[in-house]
């Protein structure tokens, strides 16, 4: 076994190419820069194609046309980026179209500062969109996660035809680290799925043992629509409020239902534990460090490091937090997510730990908090 | 060969649009150049003109307003041999300005029909970047005040090689679609026309009046002889096929054991060119030949020549869970830049933590065990001194030793560069 050395941006990038991601587009924006520079080497040999936009409008709409053309896709930026992302992640979501996005994390508001990090977007990738529609977004802690979820992200996107985001963060996506890629082995590759043939092809109708319409490219040999405006099974306009009501029910529900099936996270749970600490990205490392050091000196608590924010995972959260009466929540932001687990634990006591500064959260921060009960 | 027309669809345009002419236009262009419905794609935005796609029966892809451009450059680049039809009204043209620039700069082989009628028709009539000053518009006084743009003048100093005005009465309307249909390459058309619904209702406009105008316009050569160029699909694929494949990251096996137990953490504070980031790559592959784990985090000016290059590395047995350093056990402190910014670390130090220092800087008050080293003397150049202080810190067989820096020398380095490196690893002596 050995290791290499890499930073979070260039494993997404090889995580993206070894999915099947054969089309990115992006434009240079730090700290999210490295990926486009990663993938402008890794995709033209293999055949794929890697653009840069005009600007960051441009470059998701690329992403979707080639996406409707029947390639795995992939955009990446940060803050200002995914702001202008918005209106082509609403059209995403609405028209299902698969595509992972990355926002690479800095700290906000607006341009903000390039190079500090912050986790200050996980509200906004939940909620960045027309509609209001659930999305899936998930949270790398480390150089390893920048790969895995990556791939996990493009077997999302194609499973479910929608928007994957990937919320990284400065601190992972430009730190570099060791890792060993043999570890991860061939990955389980997941590909949008093809209507049985001999039947006509209606382009957003649903399998009945399923809540996702099956796949075929714009450009193949079978007439395909594609359209951002509220459509029926046929891909046109539609004022039918039932079918209307029956298509934001099926786009609702085809990821909240599914959520249990791709609740990544790590759990430490300690039996004599009253306390469960929760944490994702970069300040779940601080977290596991704080973790350790609370149980050699024998104040023991529990650990959940979420993966996967959105859909939230409720069910696992219920079940990891069951046998404590607080949750301590640390994010690197003012409180996003800690409203969540608010909402899904009533009755728990719910303490936040947040900074906001482009500074780490620190592990005895994070022992202090939990100390001072 | 029969008509792509949707017969369950009929275009429902106002009496008398434009539109309609367009619609049976484009129609019989597709049937002369013998298309099938699979092997267009309609795109379209929003507008009146954004619903020719469902007029057709052909692959469709209906977008944001001023985004049709960016769908149909995705769709192109995945199907090369798909003919990609882009119609956009003269709202859509302002909305996406950026896109019909950069479109005209990229020559990729699509055709835009801008169905220009001079104004926002769904909305309620307001100005567009088409609309004449004098026109009575949705808009107030506000289009008074703002030029209208020649499409074709403006697409073809971007680039287009194909760039057309004409009016959608004109007699060749299917010839002129034909013609840029067939044409390899990017090509607008800016098809003048009328919108009894909105425009004309208050500024008269007839056939005739266009014919007229259009014939006062600056006659413009096609193809555009200056912009005549490679089609960018191709010449993408072209320069593709001789981009090398990127080999998969070799990994670095442990073969030595480290001079020192636990976590270590080193800060590296230096200036711009000073090869700070190398160097601290260097110490990461130099653990990495040791079996540790390690992280790198960096911090230099967004003005990458100037100021301050600050890198921290963790060399740790374990896995590495916080990434930030707080108390470092060594400190190579290289230039005043970087020490002022990270002034408040020395008072964390005791006398466990090293410093090696350059003679000339400054240093404030600490605990630390400080070597200074005066470069100059060994005749080591600023851009070298990272370098030659790892090779110290091998020397002294603090956190590394001699034979893992010449490992991780060896992995980043080739030939001539190697050799430098290893001379200057070589020359640093400790002082
Ligand atoms: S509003 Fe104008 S452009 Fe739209 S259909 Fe009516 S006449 Fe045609």
């Amino acid at each position: 076994m050995g290791f290499c050395l890499m930073e979070g941006n260039e494993a997404m990038a090889w995580g993206a190419v070894d999915s099947g991601c054969r089309f990115f587009a992006g434009y240079p924006i730090t700290p999210a820069t490295t990926i486009f520079n990663a993938l402008l080497k890794l995709l033209p040999p293999l055949g794929g194609i890697c653009l840069q936009g005009e600007d960051e409008i441009a470059s998701i709409g690329y992403c979707l046309g080639a996406s409707m053309g029947g390639l795995k896709v992939m955009t990446a930026t940060s803050g200002p980026g995914i702001s202008l992302y918005s209106e082509h992640i609403s059209f995403a979501i609405g028209s299902e179209i698969p595509i992972v996005i990355v926002d690479v994390q800095r700290l906000g508001p607006s341009t903000g500062s390039a190079t500090r990090g912050a986790d200050g977007d996980i509200q906004f990738l939940r909620w960045g969109n027309s509609g209001g529609l659930p999305v899936i977004v998930l949270a790398p802690v480390d150089v390893k996660d920048c790969y895995s979820l990556t791939v996990e992200a493009f077997n999302l996107a194609e499973e479910f035809r929608c928007p994957v985001f990937i919320a990284s963060n400065k601190e992972i996506a430009m730190t570099r680290e060791n890792i060993d890629m043999d570890a991860f082995g061939i990955p389980r590759i997941i590909d949008r799925s093809s209507p049985p043939p001999g039947r006509p092809f209606i382009p957003f109708e649903v399998p009945s043992d399923s809540r996702t319409p099956y796949f075929l490219p714009i450009g193949g040999r079978t007439i395909v629509r594609q359209t951002s405006s509220t459509h029926g099974p046929d891909g046109y306009i539609t004022t039918d409020s039932d079918e209307i009501a029956g298509i934001q029910d099926r786009l609702n529900t085809k990821l909240l239902s599914a959520v249990a099936e791709f609740s990544f996270h790590e759990s430490f749970p300690e039996e004599d534990a009253d306390t469960l600490l929760l944490a994702y990205g970069i300040t779940g490392r601080a977290g596991r460090d704080a973790y350790n050091a609370l149980k050699k000196s024998g104040k023991p608590v529990s650990l959940l490091i979420l993966k996967t924010l959105w859909p939230v995972p409720e069910e696992l959260i219920r079940e990891k937090a069951g046998p404590v009466n607080r949750v301590v929540v640390v994010e690197m932001n003012l409180g996003q997510y800690v409203r969540e687990i608010e909402r899904i634990l009533p009755d728990k006591k719910i303490d936040f730990l947040g900074r906001m500064d482009g500074k780490l959260i620190t592990p005895r921060q994070i022992e202090e908090v939990v100390f001072d009960v | 060969m029969s008509s792509l027309l949707n017969t369950s669809r009929p275009p429902v345009f106002c009496p008398g649009c434009s539109h309609d002419r367009i619609t049976h236009a484009l129609d019989k262009a597709f049937l002369n150049l013998g298309f099938q419905g699979e092997d267009v794609v309609i795109v379209t935005d929003i507008g009146c003109s954004g619903l020719f796609d469902t007029f057709f029966n052909t692959h469709a892809f209906h977008g944001l307003h001023g985004r049709a451009l960016t769908y149909a450059t995705g769709l192109k680049m995945a199907h090369p041999e798909l003919n990609v039809i882009v119609t956009m009204g003269d709202g859509g043209l302002g909305i996406g300005g950026a896109h019909i620039l950069s479109a005209c700069r990229r020559n990729l082989d699509l055709t835009l029909l801008v169905l220009n009628n001079f104004n926002f028709g769904m909305t309620g009539g307001q100005f567009s970047a088409t609309t004449p000053l004098n026109a009575l518009v949705g808009s107030g006084f506000l289009n008074r005040m703002e030029r209208p743009i020649d499409v074709c003048q403006v697409a073809s100093s971007a680039g287009a090689p194909y760039a057309k005005r004409f009016s959608s009465y004109a007699k060749n309307l299917v010839e002129e679609m034909e013609n840029a249909i067939r044409f390899e390459g990017f090509s607008i058309l800016d098809i003048w026309g009328i919108c009894p619904g909105r425009y004309t209702k208050r500024n008269r406009l007839t056939p005739k009046t266009i014919e007229d105008t259009l014939a006062k316009m600056p006659s413009m050569k096609n193809p555009v002889p200056e912009n005549l160029r490679k089609e960018y699909g191709r010449h993408y694929r072209e320069l593709a096929a001789h981009q090398k494949p990127v080999q998969r990251p070799t990994t670095i096996e442990r073969q030595f054991t480290p001079p020192e137990a636990g976590r270590k953490e080193v800060i590296i504070l230096g200036s711009a060119g000073q090869r700070i980031i190398t160097a601290g790559e260097i110490l990461c592959l130099a653990g990495l030949a040791a079996g540790l784990q390690t992280t790198q985090k960096n911090e230099y000016n967004i003005t990458v020549l100037r100021g301050h290059s600050i890198t921290e590395v963790i060399l740790s047995p374990e896995e590495i869970g916080y990434t930030g350093i707080e108390r470092p056990d060594v400190v190579l402190a290289l230039s005043q830049d970087g020490v002022e910014r990270r002034r408040h670390i020395f008072e964390n130090l005791d006398d466990q933590s090293l410093i090696i220092l350059g003679k000339e800087i400054d240093l404030p008050p600490c605990n630390a065990e400080v070597h200074p080293i005066d470069f100059k003397a060994l005749k080591i150049k600023p851009h070298d001194r990272a370098l030659a202080s790892l090779g110290i810190l091998a020397k002294l067989s603090r956190i590394i030793h001699p034979d893992m820096l010449e490992s991780a020398i060896k992995y980043k380095f080739r030939s001539a560069v190697l050799a430098s490196a290893q001379d200057m690893v070589e020359r640093a002596k400790i002082g």
